[in-house]
């Protein structure tokens, strides 16, 4: 136990705690520490623990979600890169939600930054969930934040395991602790006598846990070296175990149906049809939406679809069109933030010239892979709920309050995310599947909605739409003027988490915006908040996802004015404003081989986004094929200071594209009566293995600040195919999805 | 009404109505939850399976209509006896979220089963059915490659 005046130096503190025939080791955080998740017996000290070593082994926990992006195996090499144990030889568990696991990276990053601090946040989530005064707790993963998040806490852990597990072993041997060593999972004696953790665990969980200094990154031999992930196994043999997945003894079927006009109420219902299907065991009424639970998830689907609701109506404007005119609206009121303001935008410098021109995007859906799903059991006194997620503390909070419990009545089970994109930060699925366990208490109960339900109540990607004004002067961009309107996701999740509106600037809808690495002197950027009540979210990358194609289409608007070359035109801005960013130009430029020239028949277009501390570039090769456009390459570039695992890496930074791509090429969620038109992958697709680019990937490693890797792929690459396509048509692409005005191949 | 079906060489008596996709018959009667439901409409390729040998979207054959032996992807290897197909995508880390990898797999072992050395232009027309919303594409193409070669070697 470490004393409590070293909790002032940093936010957490390196402890461990004895455990039935073992030892965690794991951090103790801020002032108060939280509830231990692993429920340690009476008497032991709480802790949330990283890594428990007993007889049986040595466990680690990931707190983190694990959702594709590698973060499971990257967190566990943290702590086996210091603890000298090899992946192979340990078990990995998702942690149970736990207060202490809160994200202290997202916390940091993820609020603007002024007139809303830390405290507001605070105090709003905590009043509206009633425990008003505690620790906030946030276990989230998203915003890219994971690696930033654990690199030191995770090391420090495993730091700190050493030691004390050679402590324990210094003091059986009789010697100093600086005459052992550690390797593979044991503590190695002056003679060479190997002694495992796993004998020296129940007393070194007697001693207090030391602290040691990290190793020098020269010293690794994990981190920075790519691993192989430890979720591939089960992933390839059918075995890994998603939410939808989850069989607890007696389980029923249920499928839900909600308004499809957003937010709209229910008049009523008839399910005397849905009464005498087979399966059937019982119709719930939601208030908002009804449930059938069955025998059979496909015999629920069917019943619940067999039910006669009158839906209220939704309070938005039932037409796309006219949620567009009210987007448009509000670029001409007050910006809600003008978060860059540099130099005189008001004057255009003498000589200049001057262009202009307006963007718009779509509503996006997530369209993960597992549609959302949730199995709850209530009994009265308790509640389990497993589902992949993203947020296990907010969800538990959230349903604890559905069920009228202590959210120490909830044990929330996290099993891996049939893809999550932002989607599973939302809380409705778990809120759903709980209200319809209690209709049936006692026994598990699994929610699952079909892909239609699932595509059209979705909390989409806004539509927005910029209106950009510049100028140009010997061959230089001397003013960028842009501004940005859009439903504030950040707002209206705040409230949906908390009952309470969000207010003050929202950086998330001008991020990718204001903030590019690009020394033009006249320089303004503003967001504007579209006053809707369409359930939108954080879809990757958030805001950077349509902002990246405002910016980045523009400054390709620009350099076509100012008479100069797309890529060399960025780099002359770049390279006094921020050298990483740069760094990627210059990287894709030798990659791809950009001359500026292209044959006929062939496109190339460039971009590049700085979102979550990472720059990307990303030049994409586009081919005419008999009047089909192929996307036909792409190279990538990215810089996020310290790749931790350059394989998954190169993985998240493809897929991020690809995830971009897809939207840019064909994604568009529109709305017909108050209904989303899109229901299935037939009206939403995604980029499949024949229209996907060969692709190849540089990591460069220089940024100062670490940055994060699984969004900043997303953004640079929806302008970069829509200059691409200018560069082979002379069309310019002002509008998504390009679909509608290019040929492309799908 | 009691159908019996042959699912990984073992004979389950399933008592459900005769429409019930396979897909659902797999997952939430017999337990074998490896094969996944994406879409309800063959347009995802996630609940791929192989009836005698043919891949086929378990989620449009209704029990009734099961003409033969079912393979799942838990049929075709386990983690401690992968098939090759499933050793290539450990190999080459294709696995992202990993939830339409089982219909990715189910779909290459029947194209090698039939085309034993496909070239990038038969792996687009036979994978194209398989969405996958991580992009793991490229590492799918690389991995097929890499079974076809060691399966020739074997």
């Amino acid at each position: 136990m470490a004393s409590i005046g070293k909790i002032l130096r940093r936010t957490f503190l390196i402890g461990s705690a004895a455990v039935v025939g073992g030892v965690a080791f794991g951090a103790y955080y801020v002032t108060r520490p939280p509830a231990n998740p692993l429920k340690p017996q009476e008497g032991e000290t709480a802790l949330s623990p990283f890594v428990m070593i007993d007889q049986e082994g040595i466990t680690l926990f990931a707190p983190r979600a694990e959702m594709g992006q590698g973060v499971m195996t990257t967190w566990a090499a943290l702590i086996a890169e210091e603890l000298d144990v090899e992946l192979d030889d340990i078990r990995v568990l998702h942690g149970p939600a736990a207060a202490a696991y809160y994200n202290s990276a997202l916390v940091g990053e993820g609020l603007p930054n002024k007139g809303y601090d830390v405290t507001d946040f605070q105090h709003n989530l905590g009043e509206a969930l009633g425990v008003l005064g505690r620790t906030l707790s946030l276990q989230i993963t998203g915003g890219s934040t994971s690696m930033k998040d654990g690199f030191e806490r995770m090391r420090l852990a495993g730091a700190s395991a050493r030691e004390t597990l050679k402590q324990a072993a210094a003091d059986q041997l009789g010697v100093d602790r600086e005459q052992l060593k550690t390797a593979k999972g044991a503590v190695i004696a002056p003679d060479g006598t190997q002694i495992p953790y796993t004998e020296l665990a129940a007393a070194a969980g007697q001693i207090e846990a030391i602290e040691a200094p990290l190793r020098d990154p020269s010293k690794w031999r994990l981190l920075g070296q790519s691993q192989l992930r430890l979720d591939m196994a089960g992933k390839s043999t059918g075995t890994a175990e998603f939410g939808i997945d989850v069989r607890p003894e007696g389980l029923k079927f249920a499928s839900v149906r909600m308004n499809p006009k957003l937010g709209g109420d229910m008049k009523g219902f008839d399910a005397s049809a849905a009464e005498a299907m087979q399966g059937v065991e019982k119709i719930v009424d939601l208030e908002t939406g009804v449930a059938v639970i069955a025998s059979n998830t496909w015999l629920a689907i069917q019943a619940v679809e067999a039910i006669d609701v009158d839906w209220g109506d939704a309070p938005y404007p039932p037409e796309t069109e006219g949620i567009f005119a009210e987007i448009a609206k509000a670029l001409d009121t007050e910006p809600n933030s003008t978060m860059r303001d540099d130099g005189d935008v008001s004057v255009l410098p003498e000589g200049a010239t001057e262009i202009t021109a307006e963007y718009t995007v779509p509503y996006l859906a997530h369209a993960t892979m597992e549609p959302m799903n949730a199995t709850a059991l209530f009994t009265g006194s308790k509640l389990d709920l497993w589902c992949g997620n993203q947020a296990p503390t907010l969800i538990q909070m959230r349903v604890a309050n559905v069920a009228n419990l202590d959210t120490e009545a909830v044990e929330i089970h996290t099993t891996y995310l049939g893809g999550g994109f932002g989607r599973r930060g939302e809380l409705d699925f778990g809120e759903i599947a709980t209200k319809v366990a209690m209709a049936m208490p006692g026994v598990p109960v699994q929610t699952t909605w079909s892909r239609e339900e699932d595509m059209r109540h979705d909390f989409y990607r806004p539509g927005a739409i910029a209106r950009m004004r510049g100028a140009v002067k010997d061959g230089q961009a001397v003013l960028i003027d842009g501004k940005v309107a859009a439903q504030s996701s950040t707002q209206q999740a705040m409230e949906r988490y908390t009952g309470f509106p969000g207010g003050g600037p929202d950086k998330v809808l001008v991020e990718g915006f204001f903030n590019q690495p690009y020394a033009i002197p006249n320089y303004r950027m503003s967001g504007h908040i579209a006053p809707l009540d369409i359930p939108v979210g954080f879809w990757r990358s958030v805001g950077n996802s349509h902002n990246g194609f405002f910016h980045e289409t523009f400054m390709d608007e620009m350099a076509h004015a100012a008479g100069q070359d797309p890529l060399e035109f960025r780099l002359a801005l770049a390279k006094s404003e921020h050298a990483p960013s740069a760094g990627c130009l210059a990287a894709v430029k030798e990659m791809s081989g950009w001359t500026g020239q292209t044959p006929d028949g062939v496109g190339r277009g460039v971009a590049l986004t700085y979102s979550f501390g990472t720059p990307v570039a990303q030049v994409i090769e586009v081919v005419d094929e008999d009047g089909s456009i192929r996307i036909s390459k792409a190279w990538i570039a990215c810089d996020m200071g310290l790749a931790l695992d350059p394989a998954t890496v190169e993985a998240q930074m493809i897929g991020g594209m690809i995830y971009g791509l897809s939207a840019a090429v064909q994604g568009e969620i529109t709305f017909a009566d108050g209904e989303v038109e899109q229901y299935n992958f037939p009206d939403y697709d995604g980029l499949r293995m024949h229209n996907t680019p060969l692709t190849e990937v540089r990591i460069l490693e220089t940024n100062k600040h670490m940055g994060g890797a699984g969004e900043p792929g997303t953004p640079p690459s929806m302008p970069a195919l829509g200059n691409a396509l200018f560069d082979l048509t002379g069309e310019r692409a002002r509008t998504l999805p390009l679909n509608r005005q290019f040929d492309l191949l799908i | 009404m009691v159908t019996a079906l042959k699912i990984n060489g073992k004979t389950h008596q399933v008592d459900l109505p005769d429409d019930v996709p396979l897909l659902w018959v797999l997952r939430d009667e017999v337990g074998l939850t490896g094969t996944k439901f994406g879409c309800g409409v063959a347009s995802c390729g996630a609940c791929t399976v192989h009836i005698d040998g043919e891949a086929v979207r378990s989620c449009q054959v209704a029990l009734s209509d099961v003409w033969g032996d079912v393979t799942t992807i838990e049929g075709l290897g386990t983690p401690d006896a992968m098939a090759a197909i499933q050793q290539a995508w450990v190999d080459n880390q294709v696995a992202q979220c990993g939830y339409c990898q089982s219909g990715q797999i189910m779909q290459a072992a029947a194209l090698l089963a039939e085309n034993p050395v496909p070239t990038d232009t038969d792996i687009d027309d036979a994978m194209q059915g398989n969405l996958c919303r991580c992009g793991t594409y490229p590492r799918i193409r690389a991995a097929i490659h890499d079974a076809a070669a060691k399966l020739k070697e074997a």
